[in-house]
């Protein structure tokens, strides 16, 4: 492999990672407040449309993404209400939430449907990104994807490290506990839905200005399904969400190039990889069972009544 | 006096009941007779009619028909309908609601198209694409090969690197032909021309799309065509400045820069000519495969290239058109070596073979 290919490889994988990336860490916050949340495709692609038209009308990709991640919080809002103050099904809302994103950002969208976009600048640090390889691979990349890392090692720290990720994980955990110390199980989880809303938008505005700025209907294409495998990957994990979004998008990339030399491996079988690597990963990690359950937030998706 | 008017009053009452009744009789007695000189047409699309794409160029032919037959026909359409059983209920839906011509305009269509036809025998379907017909299904699609064979000869004259990247979705015949017709055009004009292929396996991921476009030009690729929906790897083209080719539909304002031309399907002629025939009762449960010949397949203006080189292509075009070029005419190799010569109808609808020269495993 010649260094230019090898660069072009590198440079796309992390293209493909970062919007599952982003969408992915927000759905972790909201399943360890102990919120299920099968909406992000919804959320993405809302963001996606959103962030597509602010930048359009406004001119400015960097409208556009707070947008995106206004547009994806603003379709968490029925999902927060519906589950944590009317206790609905988690699961039912979730989806519900998905299809009322898809069909709502294809009406919002129709207009902007076929123009072409504003594309979210790479940074150019003179001299730093000018090194020949290393300079375009960590110098030369656009702000979201700087942004999603930051926010992966922010979301670390402030769930293990902080008092706040304290509460948030506890009432993830035991929901009547949380309570009976007297914080508030529904503020705190309203708040991780919205983040986890925000971040599926971002994820979304991703898509439509900078991995392929354009607006298509249905241009999420399955990736908000993937960032919510990604978070069970993770064993909701931030350092393990990286690297499992890294790796989803590195096997889908390699699976294009091995077929790009003609070496005949079956593009059927190539094109499963990821999804293979993902089971297999899941596969060891619940093979360590005491591991697994203790990550697990042991009140996912049960919904939370305070005065029981 | 009070009763009196109370009477009145439900008289009153009685006799608007009947008249609503009455006007309500009418009107569905009137309904089916205003609907029977008035034909209802329905279309059913894979994507969103928004792709700018393969379902995009479908409803323009249905908008066509609109307007050029708007007083004795009303067209309603379905999208973004997924492909297997769950067709079926929408292909139903559109049979209750009393269209008498429905066009299923995917493959993957074919089945769930062919079990409502046998439930509603006095409705005519036409599916697109496929090969399974009866009595009141016809079938139709266009010859893309054609027009791939003519971009295949431009790509082959214009690559500098000598290696042309082919972005594909679902190993099907429709596919698979073009690829073959498009490397027989390249061939034609560089012998020594590489095509890179990668499959998606997905019509319509712009992502995906975009992502396999980078990967083929870090390999060397200097011309992208693809065979997915979407406009994305055009765009990456022009992002990085290299030419591509639109398709199923012109996509020049996408990437005025890199779209030399692209194979838009034009279903505009045929879908005014079948509406047409269902109106004055000739329609018939025929199989139509048109080209470039009957305009089905358009090239747009050819541009970004040198004159000699539109000139050659346009003069391909020209041959194609009349007849006197057949891209599976003459003698092919097969990447196994065998050889085949002057192929039909038959043999092409149902290829699933590399010609010599391709750098692919072909999927089965």
């Amino acid at each position: 492999m010649d260094q230019s290919a090898l660069l072009a490889v590198l440079l796309t994988i992390v293209t493909a990672s970062t919007p599952l990336l982003l969408a992915a860490l927000g759905e972790l916050v909201t399943e360890r407040a102990g919120v299920l949340n099968l909406g992000v495709e919804g959320m993405m692609v809302m963001g996606a449309v959103a962030g597509f038209a602010v930048a359009l009308t406004t001119g400015s990709p960097y409208l556009g993404i707070v947008a995106a991640a206004a547009a994806g919080a603003l379709l968490a809002v029925p999902f927060g209400f519906l589950t944590l103050n009317l206790v609905a099904n988690q699961v039912a809302t979730g989806l519900a939430l998905t299809l009322l994103g898809l069909g709502l950002s294809g009406l919002i969208g129709e207009r902007f449907v076929g123009q072409p976009g504003v594309r979210l600048a790479k940074l150019h640090i003179p001299g730093l990104s000018d090194i020949p390889f290393v300079g375009p691979l960590f110098f030369g990349q656009d702000i979201l994807v700087y942004l999603s890392i930051v926010l992966a090692v922010l979301v670390s720290w402030v769930v293990f490290r902080t008092r706040a990720g304290l509460i948030l994980r506890a009432v993830g955990d035991n929901h009547a506990s949380a309570h009976a110390l007297g914080y508030s199980v529904v503020r705190v989880r309203w708040m991780a839905v919205l983040f986890g809303g925000a971040l599926a938008g971002l994820g979304g505005g991703y898509l439509s200005l900078a991995y392929t700025p354009q607006w298509i209907e249905n241009m999420t294409a399955g990736r908000g399904w993937i960032a919510l495998a990604l978070v069970v990957f993770s064993s909701w994990l931030p350092s393990r969400l990286v690297i499992g979004a890294y790796l989803f998008g590195a096997v889908t990339i390699l699976g294009f190039f091995v077929q790009g030399l003609g070496v005949g491996v079956p593009a059927q079988l190539l094109s499963s990889l990821p999804y293979i690597v993902t089971i297999a990963a899941l596969v060891v990690i619940s093979t360590r069972r005491g591991k697994a359950r203790a990550d697990t937030p042991a009140c996912l998706g049960q919904p939370f009544v305070p005065d029981r | 006096m009070k009763k009196w008017s109370a009477l009145t009053r439900r008289d009153a009452m009685a006799s608007a009941l009947a008249g609503s009744v009455a006007l309500a009789l009418s009107a569905s007695l009137a309904g089916p007779a205003a609907a029977a000189d008035k034909l209802k047409a329905a279309w059913v699309y894979v994507g969103p009619v928004g792709d700018f794409g393969y379902s995009y160029q479908h409803d323009q032919g249905r908008l066509a028909v609109e307007k050029a037959l708007g007083d004795k026909v009303t067209t309603t359409f379905v999208e973004n309908v997924p492909e297997g059983p769950d067709a079926e209920r929408a292909i139903e839906r559109l049979a209750r609601d009393g269209n008498k011509l429905i066009f299923t305009t995917s493959f993957g269509f074919m089945d769930p198209t062919i079990k409502v036809a046998k439930k509603f025998p006095d409705v005519k379907f036409e599916h697109a694409t496929g090969y399974k017909r009866a009595d009141n299904v016809a079938t139709f699609s266009a010859r893309f090969y054609e027009g791939r064979y003519v971009i295949g000869q431009i790509a082959g004259k214009m690559t500098k690197t000598g290696t042309v990247g082919y972005i594909v979705s679902f190993p099907i015949p429709e596919v698979v032909s073009g690829i073959n017709a498009f490397m027989l055009g390249a061939q034609s004009v560089n012998p020594n021309v590489k095509v890179k292929i990668i499959w998606v396996n997905s019509w319509y991921d712009p992502g995906k799309e975009a992502d396999a476009a980078k990967v083929l030009i870090g390999q060397g690729a200097d011309i992208l065509t693809q065979h997915t929906d979407s406009t994305a790897a055009l765009q990456v083209a022009q992002e990085k400045g290299i030419l591509g080719f639109g398709q199923s539909s012109d996509m020049d304002k996408f990437a005025p820069k890199a779209q030399i031309t692209a194979i838009v399907d034009d279903w505009s002629h045929y879908y005014i000519g079948r509406v047409k025939a269902a109106l004055d009762g000739s329609w018939k449960a025929i199989d139509t495969w048109d080209g470039m010949k009957e305009d089905a397949v358009v090239l747009p203006p050819i541009k970004n290239v040198p004159d000699d080189v539109k000139a050659m292509a346009e003069k391909t075009a020209a041959a194609i058109k009349a007849g006197t070029l057949k891209p599976f005419g003459g003698k092919i190799t097969k990447q196994d070596g065998s050889t085949v010569e002057n192929l039909d109808d038959g043999a092409i609808l149902s290829m699933n073979w590399y010609v010599k020269g391709i750098d692919d495993k072909l999927p089965q």
